[in-house]
């Protein structure tokens, strides 16, 4: 029997490095070591990938879809269904970073390519990632990059790189955003086929070389005839450069920081932390993959458990996950989909460029009945198979007084850390039904019934809020 | 008309997708009108007179005889400077006044901050929709946002409670477990919070079906639902002052014709119900009923439909609304185009204003975010 220190462990590398994990799996990579897991999350490419033939027989129009619902659905069944939780993760930290939206790209299958785009570059080298960004073409034709021309200049990718992406604000100048713009003219798409009537077209990024201002540059202390590229060579080697990212994938991984935007006056919660990974980055040359080695190595990852608010994605892939009703192709998915939808999260489809507000600013009234209701409906279907699965592992255990009903509880679909408060709730439910039994054929109809109730109220809970 | 003494009531419909300013009120006479508009026009023989300028599209018959009767104001050429052509930054702007950064609190938020200061009644503002829209949040003032009238709360639907008093134990215990805590930190007393007000507003509101009792059969759509439970909301009298909600898409890009039809047969309609709902309850002379668009569309169509445009039209309906045209319509020639689009000539802050200031009787600077042109049409 894995110690349960082991497990609760384990279970909050997962929640946070993935969608969250149920208890056969967390046995399994507990029996595997802690460090073990992190390094096989860290190697996506060595897990199986998704059944793309599948995939794609049951979500057939993403590839031309007119509007986002069934692109959005495509990638809540991937969060689900991965073998790559990290990989998934990371696709989804990027999106939420490099915030790009519907709202002007107004073409799903291509937003849903610079996803799968992530997912290839987004534990790699932070150049490399930034590359690849500069040609996205949905990311293009978000920022105008279009309309950056050799001899009339549109900024808006040269600054939000630097503000958003790479650096944050007030590590720059404005001639800085003018000369990097300078020398991204010429990065542009290529002619889009015009959509209608017959859905939306994959776009291609092309370098128009008579369109690039070949001329020198100064920017951030360099000169040169600098090209996008040298541009983000010299970014990723600014000192801000690490410290934005590893914010970020601190606010992202392991507590909720304050909103983007106050980050140049509120300093980072733990700026020891902050510097352990801005060393991982130096030493690494940008290596994304070997700043989240330090990170989820950490003590300081290790200690926040429950610190952060989930976002409506985790929390949404996460109780289905856990319900164990979405592991096949079928129907729901759009629903799931939707549902992060009113929970505030439009996956790929952001408010802005500066993406969402996260953390407790994911909550509101609408939000939090949402949140309640989806998964104390979910978590209270003793026939969703891993509801069923649940009541059999605590049935195992045989007939339990109401103390130990709620501790069964709490282990099985976490463990959970609850308040006092609400684990008074809970013990109080039990105690209504006396000792929990499993003798008669009536004793077992209702004791599993009133599992479901006791999950019910568990995912309805303040502290389910939480990862 | 008597004044009343009720408190004034706000109803704020939002036609999400952009409007199609041309197609809904027509300038008809103008050449520019049937020469940038090749194949989504509407017919003349088909369009609803109003002057010897303007017409509105057909099935807007019901809401044309409120015009007629005189109550309704038509809003023109509303909208705000450099318009993004984005229906997401549009609407943001809509809902947070906040045209030059992405503002995170919301207009109708802050009316209802200064209705109700304390936060004490849940349901000051009340949503009818799915999610919330940027324009009912802001930080510590409740709204209730209600997807679902008849089904509406807290652990509304767990699986295995059926029995009434099964499911009260359950919110009781939901009450206890977001009940204040000391030392939990912010997050935990704000999720308390917010907890505690959804639970409150759940327990008022499930009295509104109870009390109604109507003649009027809306129709089987989603604007008609909306409405109706709007109407049930207000007519069961909790103190309710502002009632959002929404219906679309108004995005007609690509088949046009058909599209915007059923949503403007729906749409007058379910108006007209609603209006006639209240008058039976005779309940309509402290309410108001404004509607908005993010932007109008291009004023050339594409073929089968139109793209997004600029410049839009908005109306405000009700008893106490002194009917007519207000502003200009924009010109449709081409050198008065801003890329193609029609230009706004009135910023939509001075028609909130207007509502804020004349009908809910607050100070609109605050609100939108500075002094803007009011117009008098209530």
């Amino acid at each position: 029997m894995p110690h349960q220190e082991d497990i609760a462990l384990m279970a909050h590398l997962m929640r946070r490095a993935g969608f969250g994990a149920h208890r056969e799996e967390l046995e399994a990579r507990v029996a595997k070591g802690y460090e073990a897991t992190v390094e096989e999350l860290l190697h996506p490419e060595e897990q199986p990938a998704i059944d793309e033939d599948i995939l794609y027989r049951f979500f057939p129009g993403y590839e031309g879809a007119l509007g986002p619902p069934i692109n959005q659905a495509e990638w809540v069944y991937r969060m689900i269904n991965t073998s790559r939780p990290l990989e998934e993760k990371m696709a989804l930290f990027w999106h939420q970073l490099f915030a790009t939206g519907n709202s002007k790209v107004d073409n799903p299958p291509e937003l849903t390519q610079q996803i799968a785009m992530f997912r290839e570059h987004g534990l790699g080298s932070f150049r490399d990632l930034l590359v690849e960004l500069a040609k996205s073409p949905a990311m293009i034709y978000w920022l105008d990059n279009n309309g950056n021309h050799a001899d009339a200049i549109n900024e808006n990718w040269g600054r939000e790189l630097m503000e958003l992406f790479a650096l944050g604000v007030g590590n720059y100048s404005e001639d800085d955003i003018k000369e990097a713009s300078r020398a991204f003219t010429g990065w542009t798409i290529a002619p889009k086929i015009p959509r209608n009537p017959l859905g939306r077209f994959y776009w291609n990024f092309e370098y128009k070389p008579e369109d690039h201002d070949d001329g020198e540059k100064h920017f951030l202390g360099h000169t040169g005839n600098f090209n996008g590229e040298d541009i983000i060579d010299i970014l990723v080697d600014q000192p801000a450069s690490p410290k934005f990212l590893s914010r970020h994938l601190y606010n992202f991984f392991v507590a909720d920081e304050p909103q983007v935007p106050a980050w140049d006056i509120t300093p980072p919660g733990d700026p020891a932390a902050i510097e352990m990974l801005v060393n991982a980055y130096v030493e690494s040359n940008y290596d994304i993959r070997s700043m989240l080695r330090v990170l989820f190595n950490s003590d300081f990852f290790k200690n926040a458990r429950f610190a952060r608010v989930k976002s409506p994605a985790e929390l949404v892939v996460g109780t289905a996950r856990m319900a164990g009703n979405y592991n096949a192709p079928r129907p729901g998915f759009n629903m799931l989909a939707m549902e992060c939808n009113w929970q505030g999260q439009e996956l790929l489809n952001p408010p802005s460029v500066e993406s969402w507000h996260t953390g407790p600013e994911w909550i509101d009234g609408g939000a939090l009945v949402r949140r309640v209701n989806y998964a104390a409906n979910l978590m209270g279907n003793i026939d969703l198979p891993g509801i069923k699965s649940v009541i059999a592992r605590i049935k195992a255990q045989g007939n339990l007084p109401p103390a130990d009903l709620v501790a069964a509880c709490l282990d099985a679909i976490g463990p959970l850390d609850v308040s006092e408060a609400t684990h008074g709730e809970l013990l109080a439910q039990a105690q209504d039904g006396g000792e929990l039994r499993w003798d008669t054929e009536e004793d077992q109809t209702k004791s599993e019934q009133r599992i479901g109730i006791l999950l019910s109220l568990i995912s309805a809970s303040r502290d389910y809020q939480f990862a | 008309m008597t004044a009343t003494k009720k408190d004034p009531v706000l109803v704020i419909l939002q036609l999400t997708g952009a409007n199609d300013y041309l197609n809904t009120v027509i300038p008809y006479t103008d050449p520019h009108y049937r020469d940038n508009r090749p194949k989504v026009h509407i017919p003349e023989d088909q369009m609803l007179r109003i002057d010897d300028k303007l017409a509105f599209r057909p099935n807007m018959e019901p809401l044309k005889a409120i015009y007629d009767d005189g109550k309704m104001a038509v809003i023109h050429g509303i909208g705000f400077e450099n318009s993004p052509r984005s229906h997401f930054r549009a609407m943001d702007i809509w809902h947070t006044c906040e045209p030059e950064i992405v503002g995170t609190e919301g207009w109708v938020a802050k009316m209802t901050r200064d209705l109700d200061p304390t936060g004490e009644n849940v349901v000051k503002t009340v949503n009818f929709g799915q999610g919330l829209p940027r324009a009912l949040a802001l930080r510590g003032t409740p709204v209730t946002s209600v997807s679902n009238l008849e089904n509406y709360g807290v652990l509304s639907s767990v699986p295995g409670v059926t029995a009434e008093e099964e499911r009260d134990q359950l919110l009781e215990r939901f009450a206890r477990m977001y009940a204040p805590a000391v030392g939990t930190g912010p997050t935990m007393d704000y999720l308390g919070q917010t907890g505690r007000d959804a639970l409150k507003g759940a327990d008022i509101i499930k009295s509104a079906p109870e009390k109604y009792s109507s003649t009027i059969e809306y129709a089987d759509n989603p604007i008609a639902k909306s409405l109706r439970d709007v109407a049930r909301v207000y007519l069961a009298d909790l103190g309710t002052q502002v009632f959002y909600t929404a219906h679309g898409p108004f995005d007609t890009h690509f088949n046009q014709p058909p599209m915007h039809t059923k949503l403007w047969t729906e749409v007058s309609g379910a108006i007209s119900d609603f209006f006639a709902d209240l008058k039976e309850h005779d309940a309509g002379d402290n309410l108001i009923m404004m509607l908005f668009t993010e932007f109008g569309r291009r004023v050339k169509d594409n073929g089968t439909g139109t793209d997004h445009g600029a410049g839009g039209v908005a109306f405000v309906i009700g008893d106490k609304v002194k009917g007519g045209m207000y502003g200009t319509y924009p010109s449709l020639k081409p050198e008065d185009l801003s890329q193609g689009d029609l230009a706004p000539n009135y910023d939509f802050r001075g028609f909130y204003s207007s509502v804020i200031d004349q009908w809910m009787g607050l100070d609109p600077v605050p609100i939108v975010g500075g002094k803007f042109e009011e117009m008098a049409f209530v």
